[in-house]
C-alpha cells in the first residue's frame, strides 16, 4: 500500500449545454454548379438528397477559422469569460494539417488559452462523442468549462466526378459551450463502432500514395445503398437506447436533430422512429449540405433560430458517418424555458 | 409456410407501390428496376428491407445488388423462405 494519498478530484453532479455557435462556407453553391461532371440534374441530386445548396468556404478559409468563429460565437452567447474554458474539443476529418491539432489553434483564438485541447476523429459521429466526452470530464473534474466544436472542410476532400457521395458535402462549423448545471442537461451517450463496415464510406487513397503518385489526391466515397441502410435501420435502434437510457420517451422531445447526412436518411428514419408531429425535425441539410462533424450543432442552431419555442425542451441527437461509428444522447436545449425533466 | 411465386410477387408490389407510387399493375418479373421502374438505389433499399420484414427472409447488401429485375427479387425471396 502506499504511503503516498493522492488527490483525485470529483466534478460538477450535472452538466448541459450553455450556447451554440455556428459558421458556415461563405459560398452557396447551387446543383447545377455541381452537375457538369456528373452528368447529372438539379432535379436528380433534389430527389436522392433533399439538397438545395450546400455552403462551401472560399480557399483562404479553412476549418480552424470556421471551428474559430463558431467557438466565439458559443462563447459570447454562453456568457461566461473565455478564459474560464479550460477544455476545447474539435471533432474534424477534413483538416489537412494532420499537426499541430485544429483545437488548440481554436483555443488560443478564442482567448482559452492554455485549455486543455485535442482533436478528435469519429466522422460524422464527432460532435457527439465530443459532448459524451465534455460531459464526462466536467462531471469527473478533469475540466469545468469546454467548448465542443465539430469543424469541416470538405470541399478539400471532394471529387467533381464523384456521384456517390462529393455532391452531398459542404462546409461549416458548430460550437457548444459545455458547463455544470443545477439539472442534468446530458443524457447518457450510446455511442459505439461498426470497423467491419470500414469501407462503407471513407478516404478512398492514403496521403502516400498520392505522394508516391499511384492513386490521384484522397476524396470521399461511399457505398450509398449499404450506408443508407445501416444509417436508418441500425441507427433507429440506438436511438430508442438513447432515449431509454435519459428515461424519456419520443413525445418528450422538443427537437430531433440527426446528423444532415441525406434528407432520405432524415424523413425515413423519423417515420421509423415514429415521432409525434410536435417534434420539430432538424432538416437544414437543405441548404447547408453534409457538413460531417459540424452538421449537428449547425442544424441545431439554425433550429433554435427558426424555433425558439424549442428552448429548454429536449433534443435528440444522434452521429453516424465512416468508421462505421455512432453516437446519440439526449440534450436539454439552452433557453430560459424549464426543462420537462 | 412459403409462398408461391405469385403471392411473393404480390407483396412485393405492394412494397414497390407503398415506396415508389407505381401502380401494382406496372410490377412484372421482367420489369428492371432501375431501368423500366425507376426507382433509385434508396428506394431499393427501403423495399429490401421492408420485404425482409414482410417474407421474414435476409437480403444482404451484396445480393441487393444482384437483384437487376422484379424476377431476381422475387426468386431470390421464394428459395430463400424459412
Amino acid at each position: 500500500m502506499s504511503a503516498h494519498i493522492l488527490t483525485q478530484p470529483t466534478g460538477a453532479a450535472h452538466t448541459r449545454i450553455y450556447s451554440y455557435g455556428a459558421a458556415r462556407g461563405e459560398n452557396v453553391v447551387d446543383n447545377e454548379a455541381l452537375i457538369g461532371p456528373i452528368d447529372s440534374s438539379d432535379e436528380w441530386i433534389r430527389q436522392r438528397t433533399g439538397i438545395v445548396t450546400r455552403t462551401r468556404a472560399v480557399a483562404e478559409t479553412d476549418a480552424i477559422d470556421l471551428a474559430s468563429a463558431a467557438a466565439a460565437e458559443a462563447v459570447e452567447r454562453a456568457g461566461i469569460p473565455a478564459s474560464d474554458v479550460d477544455l476545447v474539443i474539435v471533432a474534424t476529418i477534413s483538416n489537412p494539417k494532420q499537426t499541430p491539432s485544429v483545437s488548440a489553434i481554436v483555443a488560443d483564438r478564442v482567448g482559452a488559452n492554455p485549455a486543455a485541447a485535442y482533436d478528435l476523429n469519429a466522422a460524422c459521429a464527432g460532435f457527439a462523442y465530443g459532448v459524451a466526452q465534455a460531459d464526462a470530464l466536467i462531471r469527473a473534474g478533469a475540466a469545468r468549462y469546454a467548448i465542443v466544436v465539430g469543424a469541416e472542410k470538405l470541399s478539400d476532400i471532394v471529387d467533381p466526378a464523384d456521384r456517390s457521395i462529393s455532391f452531398l458535402l459542404g462546409d461549416g462549423a458548430g460550437a457548444v459551450v459545455v458547463g455544470p448545471s443545477e439539472f442534468p442537461g446530458i443524457g447518457p451517450t450510446v455511442w459505439g463502432s461498426d470497423g467491419s463496415k470500414a469501407d462503407a464510406v471513407g478516404m478512398n487513397h492514403t496521403l502516400v500514395e498520392f505522394r508516391d503518385g499511384s492513386a490521384p489526391w484522397p476524396t470521399l466515397r461511399q457505398e450509398g445503398p449499404t450506408v443508407f441502410r445501416w444509417a436508418v435501420w441500425e441507427m433507429v435502434k440506438v436511438a430508442r437506447q438513447a432515449l431509454d437510457a435519459a428515461g424519456v420517451t419520443a413525445s418528450d422531445l422538443a427537437a430531433f436533430v440527426p446528423h444532415q447526412a441525406n434528407m432520405r436518411i432524415i424523413d425515413e428514419f423519423a417515420k421509423q422512429l415514429g415521432l409525434p408531429e410536435t417534434v420539430v425535425v432538424a432538416r437544414d441539410i437543405e441548404t447547408t449540405g453534409n457538413t460531417s462533424a459540424a452538421s449537428i450543432p449547425l442544424a441545431t442552431h439554425r433550429l433554435l433560430a427558426e424555433h425558439p419555442d424549442v428552448a429548454g425542451g429536449l433534443a435528440l441527437q444522434i452521429g453516424f458517418g465512416a468508421g462505421l461509428v455512432f453516437g446519440a444522447q439526449v440534450v436539454v436545449l439552452p433557453g430560459t424555458a424549464a426543462p420537462a425533466h | 409456410m412459403a409462398l408461391s411465386q405469385e403471392e411473393v410477387l404480390a407483396g412485393l408490389a405492394e412494397l414497390i407501390t407503398d415506396e415508389t407510387g407505381i401502380s401494382a399493375d406496372e410490377v412484372a418479373l421482367e420489369k428492371s428496376f432501375t431501368d423500366d421502374l425507376d426507382i433509385d438505389s434508396i428506394s431499393m433499399m427501403t423495399i429490401v428491407v421492408n420485404a425482409e420484414e414482410k417474407f421474414g427472409v435476409t437480403i444482404p447488401d451484396d445480393e441487393v445488388k444482384n437483384l437487376k429485375t422484379v424476377g431476381d427479387a422475387v426468386t431470390f425471396i421464394t428459395s430463400n423462405q424459412s
